[in-house]
């Protein structure tokens, strides 16, 4: 082989037609893969710029969490999609971290809220259905706070109000929960108006304070005198008033409730603030009893038996309840070295002179009042109020005939005179008969009955041996008579057949002389000549 | 006499990859027509190795778009899903398809990736002129161009997923910018191989330099 091209004597091969290179230098293809670079590197950076945060949320478990397909969503709409699902490495929580849409950066402050949404089955309903079949997802709600963060701690249980709904939460304390659970209904007028968010133990473990959310427009009911009570279950209660069954809905009943109301008068106060504090009482008439802002105590001494009366029994006065009992005691008293049961009772005049508002009430009138009511005979008395069930309670009125009694105004709390009760005077009573039935000399009595009964009997034996013979012979006599002249004046003895032969007789010749006495009168002559014989 | 034989272009003949005519190289020109069927012919491709690079580095690029960037969309009624190819492939093979997986991978992953390492490996070798083992290299390059236009199958098998699911509302499946990528980087690494010259292989070989 030679340096040289060298043709080889081929004379048929023909030679190529010349042509000129291309117009295009050939640099010109590098061309493409710049603009290959150009647009990846331009998806790389808008990829990269709109990739969203990476955040952690750890939960309890994993429990249907499925890394690359587990979606994060807000109002239904995905923001996200979870990455990965670690254990922690307590091995207490699970972490899970996600990757969220670029929009959402501005959303994850300290109050933004994570659940995991499954079907979930509890007394207020079913909810989550859908993710039987597109598996479970995770809710976000977005939250307020101005604090950044990007790890949370995922709520187990999905909270029961949402950031964004309009209305106000406000807080309850209560001795305990009840039967509340978070979204258990609060009711206003037995209409849903809003539920429990949250509850916790008070950290003295003295109660537990209740978070309740009130929907909107209903918060506006809520106002500063608002009273709350537990509304769960069926309330059954057996006092004076008899036996009374409650409840507020049957779904309460269920899942327990609360209800609350604002006495009327009070309507027009100014809605509270959110978070306002109220007291949870455990039944309406708690809640309802409290506006009593004054309380008077005294004391109301028996000496008879309180049994069938308890604390928190009604105080009447002529069938309104003033108040209640609020303790009984046993103490002794030196003077007339007897036993006494002192009844503290707390009383709420309010309840007798709201109708006077209006009225300045002064104490010293009241004491005037108060002297001047127990002058006129004004006493408390205990009063059965259920045959039933042996309940009784204090009564307090005016017994115009009662022993005279003087009120000490230096004792504290004032005592007020008492009257025994309507069974204790009812017992008095019956033993002052049973003694009055006593002093009857039964013995004496009896033995005079005796005699008196023996004399009878014997005044009875000599009337059956002397009179009755003598009556019965007499009885005889009349009876014999009796049947002679019954057949003398039976129809067919001869003297009534004569008599009958008699009497026809008569009429015969009653007839004839008729006859005679017709003809005299056409034949007057007759008298004289006679009677014609009759022309035939 | 070299057992390879004489590169014709060391003699003057030129051939046209058309009409495979053999014929004189013009006197003065680098180019020309061939005198039968009048197509354009030179000794050797022109500018073969750098449009091959050009291709070649093009198709580089947009292969990691094609693994990263989902190739099809699927949305149900169970839920909205992104796959890429790789996912797909993992997803095969969990789910109990190995074999269908293996295909997949290697179709859509192992064949492009191969097809540019060898492609870049012969146009490397060219440029450096290296004489190791030319027949083997020019093995190694027709196997490049038998299996290119085997890795169209993830394509397929796309379009007509695509085609046929199609169920409003129940379920729909869109191809993703992935498959856009990928099907450039099959085309291309096709132009790089025709566009690459096997002759130059020889050439280091015959001492001929041709640019």
């Amino acid at each position: 082989m030679s340096d040289n091209p060298q043709q080889p004597d081929l004379p048929e091969i023909p030679r190529a037609v010349p042509a000129r290179g291309s117009r295009w230098p050939p640099q010109l293809i590098w061309l493409i893969p710049l603009a290959a670079v150009v647009i990846g590197g331009w998806l790389a950076v808008t990829t990269i710029l709109e990739q969203g945060p990476t955040i952690t949320i750890t939960f309890k478990t994993g429990e249907g969490i499925v890394p690359g397909k587990t979606k994060i969503k807000y109002k239904d709409v995905d923001v996200g999609i979870v990455k990965t699902v670690v254990v922690a490495e307590d091995l207490k929580t699970v972490i899970v971290s996600a990757e969220l849409a670029k929009a959402a950066e501005k959303h994850l402050v300290d109050d933004t809220r994570f659940w995991v949404v499954h079907a979930r089955i509890s007394g207020s309903g079913v909810s989550g259905l859908a993710t039987l079949l597109s598996g479970s997802y995770i809710a976000v709600d977005v939250g307020h706070a101005a604090a950044k963060r990007r790890s949370f701690a995922g709520l187990e249980i999905p909270p029961a109000i949402v950031a964004d709904v309009p209305g106000r939460q406000f807080t309850l304390h209560a001795q305990n929960l009840g039967s509340l659970a978070i979204g258990s209904p609060v009711y206003f007028r037995r209409l849903q108006v809003g539920q429990v968010a949250a509850y916790d133990l008070d950290a003295d473990g003295s109660g537990v304070s209740v978070k309740i959310f009130i929907n909107s427009p209903f918060d506006r009911y809520v106002n500063s005198v608002t009273r709350f009570w537990h509304a769960s279950g069926i309330d059954l209660s057996l006092d004076a008033g008899g036996v009374r069954v409650t409840t507020e809905s049957l779904v309460s009943l269920l899942i327990g409730g609360l209800a609350f109301e604002t006495p009327a008068q009070s309507a027009s106060t100014a809605p509270a603030p959110p978070d306002t504090e109220f007291i949870l009482f455990p039944t309406r008439e708690e809640a309802a009893r409290n506006p009593d802002r004054l309380v008077e105590n005294y004391i109301l001494v028996f000496r008879e038996s309180v049994r069938g009366l308890a604390v928190g029994a009604p105080v009447d006065f002529r069938g309104i309840v003033i108040g209640e009992v609020a303790s009984i005691n046993v103490d002794y008293d030196p003077v007339k070295a007897d036993i006494v049961i002192p009844v503290e009772i707390r009383l709420y005049p309010d309840r007798l002179s709201s109708r006077y508002r209006g009225r300045p009430a002064q104490s010293r009138n009241s004491r005037d009042l108060l002297d001047k009511m127990v002058e006129r005979g004004f006493r408390a008395q205990l009063r059965t109020g259920n045959l039933l069930t042996g309940q009784i309670y204090v009564a307090l009125d005016l017994f115009p005939g009662a022993a005279k009694a003087k009120l000490d105004w230096t004792k504290r709390p004032l005592e007020l005179p008492t009257v025994p009760g309507s069974l204790q005077e009812l017992q008095t009573t019956m033993a002052s008969i049973a003694s009055k039935l006593d002093r009857v000399p039964f013995d004496t009595l009896g033995a005079n009955l005796d005699e008196t009964l023996r004399n009878a009997g014997s005044l009875l034996k000599r009337i059956d041996t002397e009179v009755a013979p003598e009556l019965h012979a007499t009885l005889e006599n009349a009876r014999r008579t009796l049947s002679s002249a019954e057949r003398v004046l039976s129809p067919d003895t001869p003297l009534q057949v004569d008599a009958r032969e008699a009497m026809r007789e008569i009429a015969r010749a009653a007839q004839a002389f008729r006859i005679l006495a017709d003809y005299l009168e056409r034949h007057p002559e007759a008298l004289i000549s006679g009677k014609k014989e009759d022309p035939k | 006499m070299n057992p390879r034989g004489v590169a014709a272009a060391s003699v003057g003949l030129w051939a046209c990859n058309l009409c495979k005519l053999v014929s004189k190289s013009p006197l003065q020109a680098s180019m020309g027509h061939c005198p039968r069927c009048g197509a354009r012919i030179h000794a050797r491709k022109p500018h073969a190795v750098v449009r091959t690079w050009a291709l070649l580095i093009t198709a580089a690029v947009l292969y990691v778009p094609a693994n990263v960037l989902p190739v099809m969309e699927t949305s149900s009624l169970f839920g909205f899903q992104k796959d890429t190819i790789l996912s797909g492939v993992v997803y095969l093979w969990t789910s109990g398809s190995q074999p269908l997986s293996l295909l997949v991978f290697i179709a859509s992953i192992a064949v492009p990736l191969l097809k540019l390492t060898s492609l870049a490996f012969l146009l490397a070798s060219v440029q450096f002129r290296s004489v190791w083992r030319p027949d083997q290299r020019v093995r190694l390059y027709r196997t490049v161009e038998f299996i290119g236009r085997w890795s169209m199958l993830d394509i397929y098998v796309g379009a007509i997923l695509v085609a046929l699911v199609h169920f409003q509302g129940l379920a729909t499946i869109v191809a993703g910018p992935g498959a856009t990528a990928f099907g450039a980087v099959v085309v291309l690494t096709m132009f790089a191989a025709m566009s690459f010259d096997p002759r130059l292989i020889w050439d280091p070989a015959g001492n001929i330099r041709v640019g």
